[in-house]
């Protein structure tokens, strides 16, 4: 099985839009080859326009091309396509709900060497706490298109958070998510595994270490963040009795607290959550992952803790 | 719609500012200066021919588009709408109000023709900017109109933007500039001085005039040349005075913010109601 970047998915699938016939855009800010908005550019000269470093302008020239009837989206690193630019995706893109498609790229703790500036993890957080936004989490190089595909072909707008870390495949071809979406990868029936992004793969491995040890794990892939898949999450949280979340994200305010919030007021039950609770440092994204407690150890390790 | 005359389109202005006047006493907040010193932009932009657009379509997008970065002037945008029939009486004099059309700054989800949201600062120029873009790549004859303000230009994201539409050669792009030389916390040049503000627009490879903001006339002919030179973005600094056409308001940075009470926006009608005397008579001479 090949590992692939989720970020890997995202140039390809826009020059597979315009195949479509799907009138797609990007804007990148001088990272067009590292978000792979690059592969647009020189596969349909025209399609990409790069504003230089300059996150800012980057959306606003971006909400500027959606009011001429394009599908825009948008590039840069996670860490500055959403807080450098925060204002404009707030007051222009959402408070306007125009049809402009956050995707950075680099999100998370696994972006790795490049260090805490570069890490991102408060994205989840201020994306999902704007009205009109909705939050795409891809676990590996399928999810991530069908991501990008659920939010060009929906309106308004989106945030997709994709990756540089190579992540083992959990999905095949025929994977198309939803809106919502939150999907059982594995069953149980002791303690539910919800994880997003690059953490599914660590839950899917993390639960296997757990059935040697006799706890029998579901793993919940949170595709979509928001909405929330209440449905899947409130089915699975009421089978087990037990939640804890993973995500490569700080836990005040991502996926875990989403599922908190739901579960809080709908079905009250005992949680962990595992994530992020300091800045980043610089390592390879696998040796951070073991460091902070968020691979498939760390994790099982959590869930041991929380159901002695 | 007929074109208006440089001598109506004063009276238009008037009749922009006397709706300031009256939707901001009936609100009792918003922002009458840097409204005011607009009004004349706006006339000249919607009444006079600057604009190419189809009066009897709000938020038509096969014409000329506009945008107002500086939000806040919101007054003079709805003024204009209201002129044009796009709003009625009840919408404007529900300024502020729950669920008013008139939010308190420009919401195009509740008003028709307005683009996007606007209000905070620095944003209008990069949306021009990408919608110029858009249209330049869709071989589009349309032209983009942004009116942003003085102060609003210390905002870096507008430098950003400058420079973005300059390197594209967005010559059907038009920055407005409302040069008041007034913000909240004083004067422009004291607060933070925008310097030799055309030579940098100049240096940024914008082609710039300087007017006279309140001379139609001037506004008129500006936006004409803007259309006839090609391969840069246009930079029409307008030189205005915060609170135009009310005495004590005029060049007061307290009136930034501040709505007029009843007895207040009496005295300003009544100014606003002598000059439109004066200005009918001009209408009668020409």
């Amino acid at each position: 099985m090949t590992n692939r970047a989720t970020r890997e998915a995202y140039g390809e699938t826009l020059v597979e839009l315009v195949g479509e016939g799907l009138n797609v855009v990007a804007v990148d800010a001088d990272l067009a080859g590292s978000t792979t908005t690059g592969k647009l550019g020189a596969a349909c000269p025209g399609r990409l326009v790069d504003v230089g470093i300059a996150e800012q302008d980057m959306v606003g020239v971006a909400a500027g091309l959606s009011l001429t009837g394009r599908i825009v989206f948008t590039g840069s690193f996670a860490v500055f396509g959403t807080g450098r630019c925060y204002d404009q995706i707030r007051n222009t893109v959402c408070d306007s709900d125009l049809d402009v498609k956050v995707c950075p790229t680099h999100s998370g703790i696994t972006v790795g060497e490049d260090g805490a500036t570069h890490q991102s993890l408060e994205d989840i957080g201020m994306m999902r706490a704007l009205p009109n936004m909705r939050v795409l989490v891809p676990a590996d190089y399928r999810a991530a298109k069908a991501a990008i595909r659920i939010a060009a072909t929906n309106e308004g707008p989106f945030y997709v958070r994709l990756g540089r870390h190579k992540v083992p495949e959990v999905y095949d071809e025929s994977f198309e998510g939803g809106l919502p979406y939150a999907g059982v990868l594995r069953v149980g029936s002791d303690v539910t595994i919800a994880a997003c992004g690059v953490e599914v793969a660590q839950a899917l491995a993390a639960a296997d270490l757990l059935e040697r040890k006799g706890i029998d794990a579901e793993v919940l892939d949170v595709f979509s963040v928001k909405p929330l898949d209440e449905d899947a999450i409130l089915a699975s949280a009421g089978k087990t009795g037990h939640v804890v979340t993973c995500e490569e994200h700080t836990v005040r305010g991502g996926m875990g607290s989403a599922v908190a919030e739901l579960l809080s007021e709908r079905l009250p039950t005992p949680m962990s959550l595992v994530g992020m609770r300091t800045f980043g440092t610089s390592a390879p994204g696998d040796v951070l992952l073991h460091h902070f407690g968020l691979d498939a150890g760390g994790i099982a390790a959590a869930v041991e803790r929380h159901l002695a | 719609m007929r074109v208006r005359t440089t001598a109506e389109v004063r009276l238009v202005a008037n009749d922009l500012r006397r709706d300031i006047i009256r939707m901001l006493e009936a609100s009792s907040s918003g922002h009458p200066g840097g409204s005011l010193s607009a009004a004349d932009i706006m006339a000249e932009l919607w009444f006079g021919g600057g604009m190419d657009f189809d009066p009897s379509n709000p938020g038509d997008r096969t014409h000329d588009r506009f945008l107002l970065s500086k939000g806040h002037a919101a007054p003079a945008l709805y003024a204009a709408f209201y002129e044009l029939g796009w709003l009625g009486e009840e919408d404007v004099m529900s300024l502020r109000q729950l669920g008013s059309r008139c939010q308190g700054h420009p919401d195009n989800k509740v008003c028709p023709g307005v683009e996007a949201c606007a209000g905070s600062l620095g944003q209008g120029l990069s949306i021009a900017s990408g919608l110029a873009l858009g249209l330049k790549a869709d071989d589009s004859p349309r032209r983009v109109y942004v009116l942003c303000g003085d102060g609003e230009m210390q905002e870096g994201s507008n430098w950003e933007a400058l420079m973005f539409a300059a390197h594209h050669g967005l010559d059907n792009l038009t920055m407005l500039l409302d040069f008041n030389d007034l913000q909240i916390d004083g004067h422009v040049t004291d607060v933070c001085s925008l310097g030799d503000i055309e030579a940098k627009l100049g240096a940024f490879g914008w082609s710039v005039q300087t007017i006279d903001g309140h001379d139609v006339g001037a506004v008129h002919l500006a936006l004409e040349r803007a259309k006839d030179a090609a391969g840069r973005p246009h930079a029409i600094v307008c030189k205005t005075v915060k609170g135009k056409g009310v005495s004590f308001m005029e060049g007061q940075a307290g009136w930034h913010g501040k709505a007029p009470s009843h007895v207040e926006a009496a005295a300003a009608l009544s100014e606003l109601e002598a000059e439109r005397a004066r200005l009918d008579q001009e209408v009668c001479d020409d």
